[in-house]
């Protein structure tokens, strides 16, 4: 056994594993802001089959076609994080993992993206489906790679936009004076 | 010293301080405007006190930091009570109460809607009445209260300038033939004025101002209320019950402090102003021998008649992008449909006042449970889109309703709020109005799609106290005094006898100012 395992099984809880990936755009804004342009989750909960599996069932839930895994990552990570935590959590997503397999009779992974929804669209009344939704709902829109897609600025607003554009809407009349008021001089 | 600091203290059994529940518009206005008058204030706040400097320009953390997140629960047909269970409402726990959060529009109230049963008539299911006071009453106050937050458009104050998302709004509103459309009466400085800078748009508005330009009783009323030595802050203390005596006059106020001990402080007048879901819980949870249904609930009306407007809000989507996160969050305003007119199919009338929410938030709030394509292809299209909120007058109904849950409770063993909300006809219809309206004037802008969204957990919390001319009809009089103990004053939205097409914080200040010269004036009369 390599050092490398043996310290990565050390580090790791028993079952643990590391679900990994690839920016799928060397070019695009989130090149420019991630530190390298491969990823690597460190689970604590799931095993890679499980991570990968929920993190396609979360592109199902919110696809973004242009959305780079690394940012459905995150809510891999928070999930697997809460499977950590609560024993009853981690029961409920390998659970669905394993329903997901079964019903695709082999996994559900390896299934067309047709048939994949077919599955996700059934389980749309369950906890699992809840769970996934709600942590993605917060995770998936609350960071800074999906602010760069989605173009918020986020914190960088703070200092305000009196002097970076909070006006510079150009394609519509502006407003009379009226109805508008004064950029203060002393800005 | 600091401009927080305690300049006095006072004994645990003084019975000569007008005892003050929440640090909010209500309650740090009136210890404020009772101070400046040479009244001793004890003022009780839950939450803990921020100052701007740590305020977080993120929208999920700053909710952590200053939203009011203990349980609550919820029933009645409203969406929320699906969507978001125990959060009913969008409040702050933090000094300066929900005006660190809200957005500075202020409006008056308008003559007609204050006389809305006489206007309205009577409809069934609602439990309209008059307010116990006109306009005339409040006019010279709401001129103080303007003059205070610096309402921009008011008193000489220039309004503040047209951001994307206003211009969007102004040039549907005008190729549709409306009137009064402009970029709002505001409580943000538009100029630098009373040490606080001008707006800096930065549109962080929900998230407490960083330049104080937003006036919040954090950084005005109550440094002012401290700087006079009159007043003692206590923070992080919660108030669990108010005590009285056998001749129905309150005695003081037992509370948990920051450890959770229970203390009690004396009071020779309590005033409570902890925004109205928790003023009803507060009130029901001081049941006593005398006061069975709950204190000063002779009338059992203490809870009912909540109100939270009528709202929803309306997103249109643009070729061109708009960034209407940029500037301030309640950019401007379309008055035209505030106008009663039973035409439309329904009475009273509503504002639409554009809105901007940061992506965490567009993704919790956008459709509440939604998901799919649907749900993705709008959101991929957040920067080209423009935001605003419709908000009009909700009819009070009895059964609208504030009370203590069966079962849940909170740290401290105290029954929590359950609130109870189903939409009446009348607002249902307003409703579908406001929302068809709203697309329309985006759809003269040139959107080419807009969407619906249905109402946030309320930010307007109004009613479960209110006013009334007869004892039967409501829990305190024109003046917040209690109809049963004449030293007990509801000091905050709970007393709106109905809630009026406008946002209610300017109204709520102007009463706690008009409040204050009538608690001063019975104190100095010995009446209380
Ligand atoms: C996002 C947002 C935007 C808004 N925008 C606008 C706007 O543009 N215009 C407008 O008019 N209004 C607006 N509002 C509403 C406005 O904030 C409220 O109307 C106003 O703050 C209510 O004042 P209040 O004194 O009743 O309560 P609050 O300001 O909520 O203060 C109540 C205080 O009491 C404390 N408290 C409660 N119970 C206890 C207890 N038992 N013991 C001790 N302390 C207690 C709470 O911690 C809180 O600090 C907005 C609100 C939100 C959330
Ligand atoms: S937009 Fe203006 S009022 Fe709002 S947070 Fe920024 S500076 Fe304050």
């Amino acid at each position: 056994m390599s050092d490398h395992a043996v310290s990565r099984r050390a580090f790791l809880r028993a079952g643990g594993a590391v679900l990994t990936g690839t920016l799928a755009s060397t070019s695009g804004v989130l090149a420019l802001i991630a530190p390298s342009t491969s990823w690597a989750l460190e689970l604590e909960a799931l095993d890679a089959h499980q991570a990968a599996t929920v993190l396609q069932f979360t592109r199902h839930v919110f696809p973004h076609d242009r959305l780079d895994d690394a940012v459905y990552a995150l809510v891999v990570k928070d999930l697997d994080a809460g499977a950590a935590e609560d024993p009853t959590t981690r029961r409920m997503l390998t659970d669905a993992v394993r329903r997901l397999d079964e019903a695709s009779g082999g996994e559900w992974l390896s299934r067309s993206a047709a048939e994949q929804f077919v599955q996700v669209q059934a389980m749309e009344a369950t906890p699992f489906f809840a769970k996934v939704h709600s942590t993605a709902v917060v995770s998936l829109y609350d960071n800074d790679m999906a602010f760069a897609h989605f173009g918020y600025p986020g914190r960088k607003g703070d200092p305000g936009y009196i002097h970076r554009g909070f006006n510079d809407l150009h394609w519509l009349p502006d407003p009379p004076d009226g109805a508008s008021g004064p950029v203060p001089e002393t800005a | 010293m600091d401009m927080y600091d305690n300049r006095t203290t006072f004994a645990a059994d003084d019975d000569g301080v007008v005892v003050v529940i929440g640090s909010g518009a209500g309650g740090g206005t009136l210890a404020n405007e009772l101070a400046q008058k040479g009244v001793d204030v004890v003022l009780l706040e839950a939450g803990g006190l921020h100052t701007t400097d740590e305020f977080i320009a993120d929208e999920w953390p700053s909710f952590s930091q200053l939203a009011w997140t203990d349980t609550r629960t919820t029933t009645g047909d409203w969406r929320v009570a699906r969507d978001f269970p125990n959060l009913p409402a969008w409040i702050c726990k933090a000094v300066g109460g929900t005006t660190v959060h809200w957005a500075g529009a202020s409006l008056r109230i308008e003559p007609h809607e204050f006389r809305a049963r006489s206007t309205y008539g009577d409809l069934a299911g609602a439990t309209l009445r008059d307010w116990p006071l006109s306009a005339d009453d409040l006019a010279s106050y709401y001129d103080t209260a303007e003059k205070k937050l610096n309402v921009t458009r008011t008193n000489g104050l220039p309004g503040l300038p047209a951001n994307n998302n206003f211009k969007v709004m102004h040039a549907g509103a005008t190729r549709l033939g409306y009137e009064t459309c402009h970029t709002g009466r505001m409580a943000i400085n538009s100029v630098n004025k009373d040490g606080r800078n001008h707006c800096m748009q930065r549109g962080f508005c929900f998230q407490g101002c960083r330049y104080a330009a937003k006036w919040s009783t954090l950084y005005t009323e109550i440094p002012a209320a401290l700087q006079t030595g009159r007043v003692e802050l206590r923070t992080r203390v919660h108030v669990a019950r108010i005590e009285h005596d056998d001749n129905d006059r309150v005695t003081g106020v037992v509370y948990f402090d920051a450890d959770g001990r229970e203390r009690r402080q004396a009071a020779r007048v309590a005033a409570v102003a902890g925004n109205s879901i928790e003023t009803p819980r507060l009130l029901l949870n001081s049941e006593s021998s005398r006061f069975p249904n709950g204190l000063a609930n002779g009338s059992d009306q203490v809870g009912r008649n909540y109100m939270r407007h009528t709202t929803g809000t309306v997103w249109g989507v643009f070729d061109k992008p708009v960034e209407m996160y940029k500037g301030t969050t309640m950019a401007g305003i379309v008055q035209d449909e505030a106008r009663h007119d039973p035409k439309r199919g329904f009475v009273g009338g509503y504002e639409m006042e554009t809105i901007s929410l940061g992506l965490p938030f567009m993704a919790a709030f956008f459709n509440p449970g939604g998901w799919g394509r649907g749900f993705t292809e709008a959101m991929e299209q957040y920067r080209h889109m423009a935001g605003m909120w419709l908000v009009g007058e909700d009819m009070p109904q009895a059964d609208n309703r504030v009370t203590l849950s069966s079962e849940a409770r909170d740290a401290f063993g105290l029954p929590v709020a359950n609130v109870h909300y189903t939409d009446h006809a009348n607002d249902v219809a307003m409703r579908e109005h406001a929302y068809t309206r709203g697309a329309a004037i985006y759809e003269a802008a040139g959107a080419t799609r807009t969407y619906r969204t249905p109402p946030y957990p309320s930010t307007h919390n109004l009613g479960t106290c209110r006013m009334s001319e007869r004892a039967a009809d409501g829990v305190c009089n024109g003046h917040g005094q209690s109809h049963e103990l004449a030293n007990l004053f509801i000091s905050d939205g709970s007393q709106f006898t109905t809630s009026a097409a406008e946002n209610p914080t300017l109204t709520i200040v102007t009463l706690a100012i008009r409040q204050a010269d009538y608690i001063a004036e019975r104190m100095r009369a010995r009446a209380i």
